[in-house]
């Protein structure tokens, strides 16, 4: 599913799009626990997958380049500010190889260096209607709890239908981020000019399928 | 005549003052007509211009990797300071704002080919040493050239050494040789003792 677009959005940017999931968490594990091994072994090849070399080269892959274009064109430097992919590839290069964090964290890691396309999940019961894209307005919270940020005008956020609820390809609201109790969790990934539709489904549908493994 | 048909004629033959009232409120009308296609067509032409720096950032960002995965080590990225205000998070840029970053990623564009260009040099430079190197290698007694120089991997130095030690010094055998690559992960294989 698509995610709706401010207006204006939707005119400068008409490329960038947000896909929407749901995952029933089905497996035993809570989703801040640990991974089971069928998770570790997934990330443990997908170490072995990224060499030096590849790490440097990775920005000249399609969709990773795709993400640099866009960070540059929404007013982030990728050599400060990284895109997903090269984060994770850079903490793949540092602790030498791709450190398990917990049942979610990793599930959203795999898809994002399957796909090049990052993932980010929310706690189902803390979003509000439908997400999108859109500006945060002057003095807006970045979520609904007591001691939210306030968020500048202008920032690019991905919201509900009354909140934002995350900064778009930065930190989640607190609070709205799933926990160990959380059984569905919203799913949403950015696609934007040069990531092909495919990639992206691709990731949502991996991390669905991974929660939902039984 | 009744006031009715009075009033009948006073609408299909309006007074000339009514006229020239009508006119005006016409002239503001169109007026206001043309000014709003000026900033309508001010606005689709700024349009047209973010989505042309757009198109030229994704250029230049292309540009841009391509050089530092090509020529990495030996040329590394350096960060380009984005425009005020906007370090921290993303957002709609105006025309302004993305020409700024046009030009600074222009700038950081024309350094690198720069520097690949200087690196070029510099490692044609080096080939020639090594080929005169093994040409002549008693001219170039105990001459290092680390393989960086050549642009061919990190490790490794091209050596003039004499054969058989001192023996090829006193009778002037000189040859050119390549030290064995990188250190071992684990280190010498005599430090690390038996297993």
């Amino acid at each position: 599913m698509l995610g709706w677009r401010a207006p204006e959005i939707e005119q400068e940017l008409p490329e960038l799009q947000l896909l929407i999931g749901e995952a029933q968490h089905a497996r035993a594990q809570p989703l801040t626990g640990a991974s089971p091994a069928d998770v570790r072994q997934r990330l443990s090849e997908l170490s072995d997958r990224f060499r030096g070399a590849r790490a440097v080269a990775i920005r000249r892959e399609p969709v990773p380049a795709a993400y640099r274009v866009f960070f540059r064109h929404i007013g982030l430097e990728p050599d400060t500010v990284r895109t997903p992919i090269e984060a994770a590839i850079l903490e793949r290069m540092v602790q030498g190889g791709f450190p398990s964090r917990g049942l979610l964290e990793d599930v959203l890691l795999v898809a994002l260096v399957d796909t090049g396309v990052p993932v980010w999940a929310l706690d189902a019961e803390a979003v509000d209607g439908q997400l999108g894209i859109r500006a945060s307005h002057d003095g807006e919270r970045l979520g609904r709890s007591a001691d939210a940020p306030v968020l500048p005008a202008g920032r690019l956020v991905v919201a509900d239908a009354s909140q934002a609820l995350a900064v778009l390809f930065g930190e989640l609201a607190p609070g709205h981020e799933p926990h160990s109790r959380t059984r569905c969790v919203k799913l949403f990934a950015v696609q934007v000019a040069g990531v092909p539709s495919v990639s992206a489904q691709e990731a949502l549908w991996g991390c669905r399928a991974a929660l939902q493994q039984r | 005549m009744s006031n009715f048909e009075q009033s009948v004629i006073e609408r299909d033959d309006p007074a000339p003052g009514l006229t020239l009232m009508r006119g005006s409120s016409l002239a503001t009308v169109e007026h206001a007509d043309a000014r709003y296609a000026s900033v309508e067509l001010q606005q689709a032409a700024e349009r047209a211009a973010r989505v042309s720096l757009r198109a030229q950032i994704a250029r230049l960002e292309r540009e841009h990797s391509a050089i530092v995965a090509e020529r990495f080590p030996h040329i590394c990225p350096s960060p380009i300071a984005m425009p005020a205000g906007r370090e921290h998070g993303p957002a709609l840029l105006d025309l302004g704002e993305l020409e700024r970053v046009r030009d600074r990623l222009a700038g950081a564009v024309q350094e690198l080919r720069a520097r690949a260009l200087e690196r070029l040099e510099h490692e044609r430079r080096a080939r020639e040493q090594l080929q005169r190197m093994r040409l002549e290698p008693g001219r170039y007694k105990f001459a290092r050239l680390p393989v960086r120089d050549l642009g061919e991997g990190v490790c490794g130095v091209w050596e003039v050494r004499p054969r058989l030690g001192l023996i090829g010094m006193l009778a002037g055998w000189w040859e050119l040789k390549l030290s064995s690559g990188c250190p071992l992960p684990r280190g010498l294989r005599s430090m690390r003792g038996p297993g």
